[in-house]
């Protein structure tokens, strides 16, 4: 999609006799028509001044403009014999006079340009001033990984191990009688996750209940991303995702906590307290 | 007795040699010279194996603990716990039943008796298995309720029920290793359910159990699901998690 620019056709077929290439000839042929236009026109061309006032000169011969950059008067005996590391005061100079350099040009707007950095012109003379893009990244509130997020990560994992091995100590990890299928215990009951769907086996079909339910969830799970479209991500913002999400845990939990603790014998209802448990971990 | 040198100096004695250097790389932290500056902290994120996991710099937010709750990285440690027991238990079980082979129940018992440490080391694999479902869930509620699955995260979260499914299997394939009631039957109720998938559930349920019933054939392929299979799938769609996560900006938020 490039825009159609004109060519200098006579330049064009000159340097093709010349016995440049195809692609180099049309470049410069665009480029003198470009130059042509602007000269035309009045336009400058070429960097612009370095920042002293001085006006680029309009013939596009962008290397003239790079010995008035260097002559700048920016950061003059800043420098701190030619290089090594620059003492606080030395620093604070160099910053005053590119301020004072920058604000200091009788109005003409100047790129913004860091202390101490004279050679910034020299090098972009080599580049078309149009193609320089500022990359100006977002100042984000961070902190240095090491030690803070190590350091609050390696706390969580002792005591998650602490939790875990006074928990493994205090309390067996249940073991039965030896597997047998011809006796069935009463009630026999899923892994307490699956016990919201054994639950549902209760009002449905099994082919609701064990396949249907469990599978429309993992595929409405792994589609909801791209179902919520809402783009905010505040809390006031999103009611209805919360409310639907919210209502889809709480139905879940209460399944899975009816399945797991009221269902005795033939899976009927129970009261914990009244009736004892029926669940094993 | 003649006076012994600073711990310090014996400190940079000990840092000062070919093979620490060699070990740690410039910036770590057990290196000699580490200061607590801005460009050794920097150093030490990038020049560690943990640059993998974590940028040299992290959003601030991130770190409260009443935003993550750590239910993430928390889940991923009770992968490694349990990678780690239950490579213990392994040399302790054999995934064999059947009538007068009743190893698995047998190797279970002598576990819980005979081995040093079995009883614990078992009893943590359980009760970390049942803690990594709920913290892979909780994490999933605290991922949506950020709306952390949001543009450009949305293949994270995919990925994430992925995981939270691999989850699941893995805790449900390691519930039948014990080989006693509890196993036998909790795991019939889950596969008899899969037998009514419309059109090829008897196919399904056959390959599932390894046979037409829960026998010593649906335990060693449960087995080597739960020991091989399912971990290495894991292992890899964590990668990929992990690696989106840095890719798609770090932490979500703040809110």
């Amino acid at each position: 999609m490039s825009e159609e620019v004109e060519m200098d056709q006579a330049l064009y077929e000159q340097l093709l006799a010349e016995g440049k290439s195809e692609r180099i000839a049309r470049a410069k042929a665009k480029a003198a028509a470009v130059r042509a236009a602007k000269a035309a026109s009045g336009e400058a061309t070429g960097p612009r001044p370095a920042g002293d006032g001085e006006p680029a000169p309009a013939n596009g011969d962008g290397g003239a403009a790079a010995p008035a950059a260097a002559k700048a008067p920016v950061a003059v005996g800043a420098r701190a014999g030619g290089g090594g590391a620059l003492t606080p005061e030395e620093r604070q100079a160099r910053v005053a006079a590119a301020l004072a350099a920058k604000g200091g040009n009788g109005g003409v707007k100047t790129e913004t340009r860091l202390a101490g950095q004279e050679h910034t012109h020299r090098l972009l003379a080599m580049v078309p001033p149009t193609g320089i893009q500022q990359i100006r990244g977002k100042q984000e509130d961070k902190v240095y990984t090491f030690p803070h997020l190590i350091t609050a990560e390696f706390v969580a994992l002792l005591a998650m191990t602490v939790v875990l091995v006074v928990w493994s100590a205090t309390i067996p990890a249940p073991l039965l009688d030896l597997a047998n299928p011809n006796v069935t215990p009463n009630p026999s009951k899923a892994p307490w996750y699956f016990m919201g769907l054994q639950e549902l086996l209760r009002y449905f079909h099994p082919m609701i209940a064990g396949v249907t339910v469990p599978t429309v969830g993992i595929i409405v799970g792994m589609m909801l991303p791209y179902i919520d479209k809402n783009p905010s991500v505040k809390p006031e913002n999103r009611k209805t995702a919360y409310t639907l999400f919210t209502i889809a845990l709480i139905f879940n939990a209460v399944l899975v906590i009816v399945g797991s603790f009221m269902r005795g014998p033939g899976f009927n209802w129970v009261w914990p307290w009244v009736d004892g448990m029926w669940f094993g971990l | 007795m003649s006076k012994l040198p600073s711990p310090d100096a014996m400190k940079a004695k000990l840092q000062d040699n070919v093979v620490v250097k060699s070990i740690f790389r410039p910036g770590s932290i057990y290196r000699k010279g580490y200061r607590d500056t801005s460009r050794d902290r920097a150093l030490a994120a990038m020049n560690n194996v943990l640059y993998h996991l974590h940028p040299v710099k992290v959003k601030r937010h991130g770190l409260k603990l009443t935003y993550t709750y750590c239910l993430g990285g928390l889940s991923f440690f009770l992968f490694i716990m349990l990678t780690i027991t239950g490579i213990f238990l392994m040399f302790f079980y054999r995934p064999t039943a059947g009538a007068g082979a009743e190893l698995a129940y047998l190797d279970m018992q002598n576990l819980r008796q005979v081995v040093t440490f079995g009883d614990l080391v078992r009893n943590m694999h359980r009760w970390a298995a049942h803690l990594m479902v709920f913290s892979v869930f909780l994490h999933m509620a605290r991922v949506f309720y950020h709306g952390a699955y949001k543009p450009p995260r949305e293949f994270n979260w995919v990925v994430g029920i992925i995981l939270l499914v691999l989850t699941l299997l893995l805790s449900f394939t390691g519930y039948l290793l014990p080989w006693d009631q509890l196993a036998m039957w909790a795991v019939a109720v889950g596969t008899s359910m899969a037998g009514f998938t419309p059109v090829f559930g008897q196919q399904v349920q056959f390959v599932l159990l390894g046979g037409v019933v829960i026998g010593p054939e649906t335990l060693i392929r449960w087995y080597v699901l739960h020991v091989l299979m399912l971990p290495f799938v894991l292992t890899i769609f964590l990668a990929v998690h992990f690696w989106r996560i840095r890719k798609d900006g770090g932490i979500s938020g703040p809110l």
